[in-house]
């Protein structure tokens, strides 16, 4: 199925993010918006909620310690227990740092994959960018049309009067 | 926006513009490779055929081919091992701890640094593996049960932690690195014009669009990264130091070693990444990005790590006194003034009184003096590391079994070989990898740039605050 976009090209995040909050007032809903780089307090005029994403890194570090230290204490506590060092079977002290690296491990790990699939990266060579000037210098402020509904010229001048210094259409095959 | 603030100096001059960054740090990913890169990479190869052959004398003939024996059982391959980990260290700490400081002026050096970490990782771990005789048995260091029956590694030994360690922040680091380089590929792929070029960028930008909340993620993702890196670059020099700290050996067994080796690791690493950029900068044309005002803050960190090394030296020795330990004081006396004294000596001077030449601001600014500099403390951390290591070795608590360390041309070659390894990879980097972060200079280049921009009056009236504090509040929130 096709897609139709029309897409606003920006030249300052200022500008950008004044344009985003108008256009979002006067009841036009946003597909998405592009950026060369993260513009701050875009989230709060977008509304994007805050990423879970910390939480994924606390219970993936949280499985990190508690699996370091289960693995410690069985190992050398139960399985085979030898006295090294005159130290006793479950050296709690001795186990901190190896508990510290794989809870580290595990909490960047399980975070960035997670970040990669919510995200949909994934090593491609199809990618659909709307304007490849977007990972460049300008912002791209992507409404999608949908047919019959959608007002063109009034559009148009929405975005223009906000500071679009182009307004281009845009049709996407899914 | 214009750069209004009288305190702080512009970090990216000569008023560019978002599409200036790009072509600037497009260029030497685009154009074709110049003969100076050439020949650089030559030489650094010579390097790497210096490295393969000795390797490969140390596999076939055995550690018998290094000038170890049997008082000093540790010699250039544990020096060069911690000395290349703690290189290392400014990348992580350019990336993440000053992340987490705000610290915009790490955005121009944090992609080169962090490349600098994960090739002198690669470098370090190469010794404790040769060190093992038989690399093909290096998974015996991993938790498995072995051929034996279900016997398991000795999680109780600073040796193992190391392998922890150092896995950990190898890959960790490597990961931050390339989360960093993903939106850089993604600019590189949409500008690429030949088909090889855009299938490899493609593949390596992981399909990346830079929408609004992707970017919100990203943001997030480097952040907590930032934390977890963080303690990480402590501990790991910190469990570096614990392989001699938990020992007995006179001159080993300190509890100061932890933050000492720690502040060492960061004043060698910013030395390393000065010599590096100091020079990438002029053989790219990035001079508008990595300015002298960058050059001075990472010669503050060095007059500041440094300082801290000195006063380390210092209390070794008082502690060594006031312990009233004999072996304790001897070692140092023998540090000193034994046969090392040279090392020692060396050690001093390039690390205490040579970074201390950055306390004059024209020194501080001078890129010629800040490029020897550098090498000066290069070459300090080096003998610091062989000093700690072998001067305590060779005279322990036995004068029947004293001796002297010599190294061997197969050691001498697997140490120079690294450093060839080391810029194999770092101009291999530089040619096919941007060298500066592009997203994060953009973002910073409103507030902190020469850049006229015609949209200010504009922005000023419809936020009623300067950009600059815009930024730093909405920073905050995330």
């Amino acid at each position: 199925m096709n897609k139709k976009f029309v897409l606003g090209i920006y030249d300052d995040e200022d500008v950008l993010l004044e344009a985003i909050e108008n256009v979002r007032a006067a009841g036009t809903k946003i597909y998405d918006v592009f950026s060369p780089y993260p513009v701050h307090g875009i989230d709060d005029v977008l509304g994007i909620k805050r990423s879970r994403l910390p939480i994924v890194a606390f219970f993936c570090g949280l499985f990190g310690t508690s699996f370091a230290l289960w693995m410690q204490i069985w190992m050398l506590g139960f399985d085979w227990p030898m006295i090294i060092g005159g130290k006793p079977h479950i050296s709690l002290p001795a186990f901190i740092p190896v508990t510290f690296e794989l809870t580290v491990l595990c909490a960047a790990f399980g975070m960035v994959i997670t970040f990669f699939i919510v995200s949909r990266l994934k090593p491609s060579t199809k990618v659909n960018v709307f304007d490849k000037r977007s990972t460049d210098d300008k912002f791209v402020m992507a409404i999608e049309v949908k047919e019959g509904v959608t007002d063109m010229s009034a559009l148009n001048n929405l975005l223009r009067n906000n500071g679009a210094i182009e307004v281009n259409e845009k049709e996407v095959i899914k | 926006m214009q750069h209004v603030s009288p305190i702080r100096e512009p970090l990216v001059t000569g008023g560019k513009t978002y599409h200036d960054i790009t072509e600037d740090v497009c260029r030497q990913v685009e154009a074709k490779p110049n003969v100076r890169w050439a020949a650089a990479l030559a030489v650094a190869l010579v390097g790497l055929a210096i490295f393969l052959y000795s390797v490969y004398r140390t596999l076939w003939y055995g550690i018998g081919e290094w000038g170890l024996n049997k008082t000093v059982g540790w010699a250039w391959d544990i020096t060069n091992f911690v000395w290349w980990v703690g290189i290392g260290h400014a990348g992580t700490l350019i990336s993440a701890i000053l992340l987490l400081f705000r610290q915009k002026w790490r955005t121009s050096i944090n992609r080169a640094a962090e490349a600098m970490t994960i090739f002198a990782v690669i470098c370090a771990a190469m010794f404790p593996v040769l060190h093992m005789g038989r690399p093909w048995l290096a998974y015996w260091v991993l938790p498995l049960p072995n051929t034996f029956g279900s016997l398991w590694v000795n999680f109780n030994s600073p040796l193992l932690w190391d392998v922890f360690a150092i896995s950990t922040y190898f890959s960790v680091s490597l990961v931050f690195w390339y989360i960093g380089l993903i939106p850089d590929f993604a600019t590189i792929r949409d500008r690429a014009t030949g088909p090889i070029a855009r299938r490899a960028y493609s593949i390596l930008s992981m399909g990346w669009t830079g929408s609004a909340k992707a970017w919100s993620r990203y943001e997030t993702v480097s952040l907590i990264l930032a934390g977890l890196a963080t303690p990480l670059v402590l501990s790991v020099h910190t469990i570096v130091s614990m392989d001699f700290a938990t020992s007995v050996i006179p001159g080993w067994h300190t509890t100061i070693f932890p933050p000492y080796f720690v502040a060492g690791a960061i004043f060698s690493g910013f030395a390393m990444v000065l010599t590096l950029m100091i020079i990438t900068r002029k053989v790219f044309f990035l001079e508008h990005y990595i300015t002298l005002e960058h050059v001075e803050s990472m010669n503050k960190v060095i007059i500041l790590t440094g300082s801290i090394v000195g006063i380390a030296y210092t209390t070794e020795f008082f502690i060594a006194w006031y312990s009233g330990v004999e072996y304790e004081q001897y070692a140092f006396i023998n540090r000193a003034f034994g046969p090392y004294w040279w090392a020692y000596w060396s050690m001093m001077t390039c690390n205490v009184i040579t970074p201390q030449l950055f306390w004059f601001r024209k020194i501080r600014r001078s890129l010629t003096a800040t490029f020897i500099i550098s090498i000066f403390v290069n070459i300090g951390m080096w003998f610091e590391r062989f000093v700690i290591i072998v001067t305590s070795l060779h005279r322990d608590y036995l004068p029947s079994s004293w001796a002297m360390f010599s190294p061997t041309i197969i050691d001498i070659g697997i140490y120079v070989g690294t450093i060839g390894l080391f810029f194999t990879l770092f101009l291999l980097f530089c040619k096919y990898f941007p060298v500066v972060n592009m997203a994060e200079v953009k973002a910073i280049l409103k507030s902190s740039s020469e850049v006229k921009h015609h949209h200010t009056s504009h922005a000023k009236s419809m936020h009623g605050t300067a950009p600059e504090s815009n930024t730093n509040t909405h920073h905050s929130n995330e």
